[in-house]
Parts: C-alpha cells; structure tokens; sequence
C-alpha cells in the first residue's frame, strides 16, 4: 500500500513536470493524436506530451517493458489513470493498436509478431486499423466474404471492408479473412495483419449524419501478404475476433463515461442554459433528467469498478463486456439526447456564426453517439450475448 | 472498501441463506397472510435471529449489538429480501433502533437497545402524517404541559405499529409543519393513555398502523436528542433505514429475476422454452444490465455509511431512486412473463409485485430521492 501510495506521488510529480500545460487542465486544447506515419501535429505541445509518455512506456502502462510498455502493475495503472483524471491531463495517444490488437497479441501472436509489432504501438509509430464488417456481414459477422488464396509464402487477398475506422489514414489493417470457404461459416475465417501501403489496397470514406468521416470502405484487390502475418492458426480466427470484440467493447464502454471531448459537466452545462446560476435549477422536468442522467453515469462506474474489482488479475474481459458496451453506450446516447434539451436551439447549429465551438461540438458528438450502438456490435446483439453467455437462455 | 464480499461477508450471506431456507420459505409469509395472523410476523422467528445476532448486528457491544457495519446488515436483508421475510428490521432496528441510537441519552440506549438486540423490543417509527413521504411535513404538536408534553395528532403508514412496544413519534415543537426547524423526537410507550393503534392491512401483507394520540402527557425524559434540533438526527436515521431497505429491496429484485429466468428456461409453448424467444431474452438482458447497476450502488451505500462518508445522504437517495426502479421493473416484467399463472394468487411472484410497490414508496419514491439527490447537490 505504501508503495503504492510512493508510485502515485512520483507520477503526480512527474505529470505535472510531464504534461504540457496545453495538454490538461479545463481550457486544454482538445487536439488528439493517434500516431502512426503520417501523425500531424498542430499543437507541438501535442507531439511532445507523445514523446514523454513514450519514453516512460506510459501509453502502453501494463505491457512488458520489452515491448514498449510502462511495466507497471494493474493497480498502478489504475493509479496513473486516477492521477491523470485528477490532473486533466489529455490522452498522450489515441490507439486501436493499444486497445485492440495488443492484447491479442499477447494472448494468440508468435513472439516474432510481437516484437515486430508491439513496441510500434506503443511508441504511436504505426497506425492500426480493424477490417471487421463487410458490406455483406454486419450483424451477422461470421458471414464475411473477403477471399484468401494461398500463392507460396504468401496470401493473395481480394475483397472488400466496411465501416473501418479511419483506414484511410492508418499504416496497417488487422483483418478477417475467409481461408476455407467449405467449411461452416465460423470454422473457414482466420486472422491476418496487411500492410496498407501494399499495392491493390485503397479506401473510400463514408460521410456521417454527423458530417464527419471517421469511417472508411476499404477496398483490396490481388494484394499480396506473407503469410507470416497470419495470427493463430489458420481457419482459427473466430475464436481472436470473438476476443477482440470483448477488448473492442470494454473500450467503447468507456464513452458512458462522458470522457468523449466533454470538457463540462451536465450540472455545469445546465445551470449556464436554464439560466439558473445558482440554487435550484429552472426546469423541474430538465432538472429530473439531470439527475437521472448523473446517478446513471455514476451507477456504471460504480458497476466498472465493482467488475473490475471482482475479475482476477491476468482475466481478460468476459462476457461482462456485452452488458457494460451495452449500457454504456446507451448511457451516451442518454446523455447527447439530454444535453440537445437542455441546449434548446442553440444545439441545432452547424458551422460559423452564432454558435459556440462546445455547442458545435454537442450537435456533433449528438449524431456521432446514435452510432455508439451499432458499432463493435448492436446493442441488440450484446442482449444476444448477455442472453446466451450469461442468462443461459436457450438458442 | 471494495466492491466485493470479503470471505466473512461471504460466511455470513451464506449461513443467512441456509436459515432463511429453512425458517422463513415465502409459504411462511403466506401462511401468515392467509391467517390473518395478529402479529404479522413470528416473535419467535424475531427471537432466534436476535439470538443468531441479527437484530443488533449494527448496534455497538455495550448495548448487546454486533459491532458489525452495515455491509454485513446489507447482506442479512438482502436474504431477507429474497424471501420476503416480514420480521421487523426496517422498523425496529433501522428506524427505532438507529433513532434511539443517535438521539438517545445514556439511559435511553441502556434501557432499549438491549431489549431490541435481543428481539424482546419492538419499536416503530412514527412519522408519516399524509400519503407521501416528506419528512418534515409533521403538524402533530407536542406542547409544553406541566413538566413533560402534551402530544396530539395522527400518524400514518406506521411500520409494524400495531405490534411495537414503544414509538418513536416525530413531533413539532415550534414552528410550522413543513419546516426543518422545530422538530422533536419523542419515545413513547404503546400503552400510555390517549394513543390508540389501528392496523392498516396492505396489498403486500406487511404490517403498517394509523397512530392517533390524544393528549398524550409524557415526561420530559421522553424526549429523544435536542428539543427543536430533531431534523437532524431524523435525517441520518431515514438515511441507514432507507440504505438498509434499498438492501431488503435488492433482495427482492435478485429473487424476482432468477425466479423469472428459471421460468423462462422451463415454460415450453410452440414446443419450446420461451426464454429461446427473443422478444424475452432482451428484456431479460435489460433486466439483468439495470440490476447489475443496481447491486453496485446498494453495495456502495451500504459502505458509504460504514466509512461515515460525508456525501452518503445523495449516495442513499441515489441507492433508493435505482432500487424503486428497478424493482418496479422487474416486478411488472416477472409477472408479464409468467403469463397468466404470474395474475394468480398461487403462484408466488405475485407477491414480489406488491412487495416492490410498497417499497418503491415507503420512506420515498424514486422522484422524491431525485429532488433530493437534486437538493442536496445544490440544484
């Protein structure tokens, strides 16, 4: 406990010596880097808050040292995560490569996978993107189509993806891929890690209801990948996908938190739009609300925690992971829907004049969220889950 | 505290549920109800739980208690939650007893406590004066009258009232009914002169009275803590009581819910079971995600008043709002899904139906808590 209380003094210490003031606190400047070959940097601050967190291998706390990580204990990693929540500091770096495929790696990929890969990651130095949904296999996952050939020591890969986050700006693709079109649907599918910039490999981006464009088509056509780059065994790949989307949920579970780019809290926000500065809000219906959402937003972490607490060290999430990306993400969608009331008209602004970036921003994030559900797995699918996985209710 | 039972809380929710099992089935609640039973409860079931500890787990050694914290009271009745067991916790040991408890003087705990750890005592909180929860709204005077008070008014949805020893009636002293000054605890016998108890039979075949008294003269040493300054303490004690019920509450929910999943697994129709439908299974998922949320904020009361944390008042409403919820949910779905065996009066679900309406109201319902979760943040 002492030397517990020793970690979280020094890395107090060191994030305010660490973290550049433009990097944390309410007024920070809300730039995100995701690494990878062509990261872009305006804020320099942004690029140096990377390189420090880098060299202490605090992107990747919990990974071995030998790959990029910090080393650290799960208990200290929930230290430094308090210590930065404490210090609003913002994410050094933004990665699927961290949250998803790492972990894989670590429990299915060769040695030589992840040294090649691993410490890349870590250090925001490659890209990864997640070649899942195909525009024929959404729900129905294990329906995917994209064909594999076996051309000597390599695969020849042709087919198409769908719904892949920010492909077009990623440096490589972790992808499932039909390698036995015989077999039953979930027995013919493997796991396999393509370099974006191999010939035949394009992207298209989709535009949002929300106007933005995080999501891309990706397209591949007679692209050649050694097939070293095949994770697991072949034809084995459902078992790593199903794991994956257990790491994938436990992410996005996190936005129920209202860590998404909310600088403000719902109290806050509510007492600048009912004009009610202090003492009982204005709004009596708005005012319940509130509430509703904040004991609701404070039960799910409470529950995170409570799971979090009970899951053995070393566990990997379990099928927890369905009811808290369930909830969570319905709890965001909540939580947009209650702050589009709460700003009246000024939630309807597009762009230029007359609104502000943070009410921009909520009108946004407010359709952005409506595909929080939909995402790594509906909300209907995850009740699918919990039915089958936990409940026990019969097929 | 962490969020999980330690091998102790562990020990003790299973003995809890082994003699529950065994002592208090939910056919001994119908029984019960079916006679119409005096009581409402078993004195002697009350006495071997005394005995097992139960009564004064909370209470300190020194009056005969456990010493325990109400984690481990939590754990206790949440079984009793499960099995819809009617001995008087609420009433006599986190309503009475905790008023006594915090308001009372070195002969008042010395005289009640002990009595009540040993299941001897029953005692009853007499509080509510109109169909709401609303705990300052008390217009019953007790005036000045030689050395002691004059106590006139009427109490209703009195816990356990028709069979308590002594209530604990919250009275004004001054001011008007609606104001948090003013307001003073008194602990008074059943069988002085001018108190007279009606039992008030109730869809969830607990007990509750209607307590009217009628120039009750009673001597100054009645008086429980701080003439005027009552507010106070009665807000702690509505907060353990109302965290403790949020327990018993759970208990409920948990029970409703895996009786319904059982159901579900063995009901066939169209020649299988219809939990394979889908229609079931999702709401049976929300269910489960919404109870899940639930446990954790019970299981965070119960600590937040175990560590004296200052902000357990909004941590209480928060726990009670989530529980009347959720019970309302679950009860309504539970009987939904049973069909038409779930409407019958043989079937037990039903009565975890009606359990959870009365708790959702009892001590404040959902809206309420929010206000008050509202209030006490400032908005």
């Amino acid at each position: 406990m002492a030397e517990l209380e020793k970690f979280r003094q020094e890395s107090r210490r060191w994030l305010e010596e660490n973290c550049p003031a433009s990097k944390r606190g309410p007024s920070a400047d809300r730039e995100e880097t995701w690494g990878g070959r062509n990261a872009a940097f305006k804020n320099p601050d942004t690029k140096l808050w990377l390189e420090r967190m880098v060299a202490r291998g605090w992107t990747s706390p919990t990974w071995p040292k030998e790959y990029g990580g910090g080393g650290l204990s799960e208990a200290e990693a929930k230290v430094l995560r308090e210590e930065m929540r404490r210090a609003q500091c913002l994410p050094a770096l933004m990665s699927f490569g961290i949250s998803m495929l790492g972990p894989v790696l670590f429990e299915f990929g060769s040695e030589e996978q992840r040294r090649e890969h691993l410490p890349k990651i870590a250090r925001g130095e490659i890209r990864w993107c997640q070649g899942y949904s195909e525009p024929g296999a959404g729900s129905d996952l294990a329906g995917l189509q994209m064909r594999v050939e076996v051309d000597g020591d390599d695969y020849i890969v042709n087919g198409q993806k769908i719904w892949t986050s920010y492909a077009d700006k990623s440096d490589w693709i972790f992808c499932l891929v039909r390698t036995d079109p015989e077999a039953s649907k979930h027995d013919g599918i493997s796991f396999l890690l393509i370099d974006m910039a191999s010939p035949g490999v394009s992207t298209a981006p989709i535009k949002l209801i929300s106007g933005t464009s995080p999501f891309c088509q990706t397209f591949f056509e007679n692209v050649r990948v050694p097939r070293k780059n095949l994770v697991g065994q072949e034809n084995a790949g459902w078992t790593i996908a199903k794991r994956l989307l257990q790491h994938e949920r436990a992410m996005i579970s996190e936005m129920g938190l209202g860590l998404t780019g909310r600088p403000r809290s719902l109290e806050n926000l509510a007492r600048t739009y009912l004009d009610s500065p202090e003492g009982s809000l204005s709004d009596p219906i708005l005012r319940d609300r509130l509430v509703q959402q904040m004991m609701d937003e404070e039960s799910y972490r409470l529950t995170l925690r409570r799971s979090a607490e009970e899951a053995k060290a070393g566990q990997g999430p379990g099928a927890a992971s369905s009811m808290f990306k369930y909830y969570g993400t319905e709890l965001n969608k909540r939580n947009y829907e209650f702050l589009v009331s709460l700003l009246g008209t000024q939630a309807f602004g597009w762009e230029g004049e007359g609104f502000s970036s943070e009410e921009l921003a909520i009108t946004r994030e407010w359709l952005r969220s409506k595909g929080n559900s939909i995402e790594g797995g509906t909300s209907e699918i995850q009740l699918n889950i919990i039915a089958k996985r936990v409940l026990g209710l019969p097929d | 505290m962490a969020l999980v039972l330690s091998e102790e809380q562990e020990l003790l929710q299973q003995t809890a549920r082994e003699f529950i099992r065994e002592h208090s089935p939910v056919t001994k609640f119908r029984a019960l109800r079916d006679a119409q039973d005096p009581i409402g409860f078993s004195r002697d079931l009350w006495r071997e739980m005394a005995e097992l500890g139960w009564a004064g787990i909370v209470f300190p050694e020194e009056y005969g208690g456990g010493g325990l914290g109400y984690a481990e009271l939590g754990l206790l009745l949440e079984e009793c939650g499960r099995s819809l067991v009617a001995e008087p916790f609420l009433s006599t040991v986190l309503l009475g007893g905790n008023a006594v408890l915090l308001a009372g003087n070195e002969t008042q705990c010395k005289d009640v406590l002990p009595a009540v750890c040993a299941g001897e005592r029953i005692l009853a909180l007499a509080l509510q004066e109109t169909s709401r929860h609303d705990p300052y709204r008390v217009a019953l005077r007790a005036e000045s009258s030689g050395d002691g008070y004059r106590l006139s008014g009427e109490k209703v949805f009195v816990l356990d009232g028709h069979v308590a020893d002594q209530l604990v009636v919250v009275a004004r002293t001054s001011g008007q009914s609606g104001e948090r000054d003013g307001i003073t605890l008194f602990l008074v016998d059943c069988d002085v002169k001018g108190v007279s108890v009606t039992r008030t039979l109730m869809v969830d075949s607990r007990n509750a009275a209607r307590i009217r008294l009628e120039g009750v003269e009673i001597e100054r040493s009645a008086v429980l803590g701080e003439v005027d300054r009552g507010s106070a303490v009665l807000d702690s004690v509505l907060d353990r009581a109302t965290v403790g019920l949020c327990a018993e509450m759970l208990g409920g929910i948990q029970e409703a819910f895996d009786r319904t999943l059982r159901y579900l697994k063995e009901r066939k129709q169209f020649g299988v079971a219809i939990g394979s439908f889908q229609a079931l299974k999702h709401r049976s998922a929300i269910m489960f995600s919404e109870i899940e949320l639930t446990r954790s904020v019970v299981m965070d009361a119960l600590r937040a008043l175990d560590e004296d944390r200052a902000d357990v008042s909004r941590l209480a409403s928060m726990a009670k709002a989530r529980c009347a919820d959720t019970y309302f949910l679950v009860g309504n779905e539970a009987v939904q899904m049973y069909g038409g065996i779930g409407v019958t009066d043989e079937e037990e679900i039903g009565f975890f139906l009606k359990r959870a309406r009365v708790a959702q109201m009892t001590l404040g319902d959902a809206a309420y808590q929010r206000d008050r979760y509202a209030r006490l943040r400032g908005f």
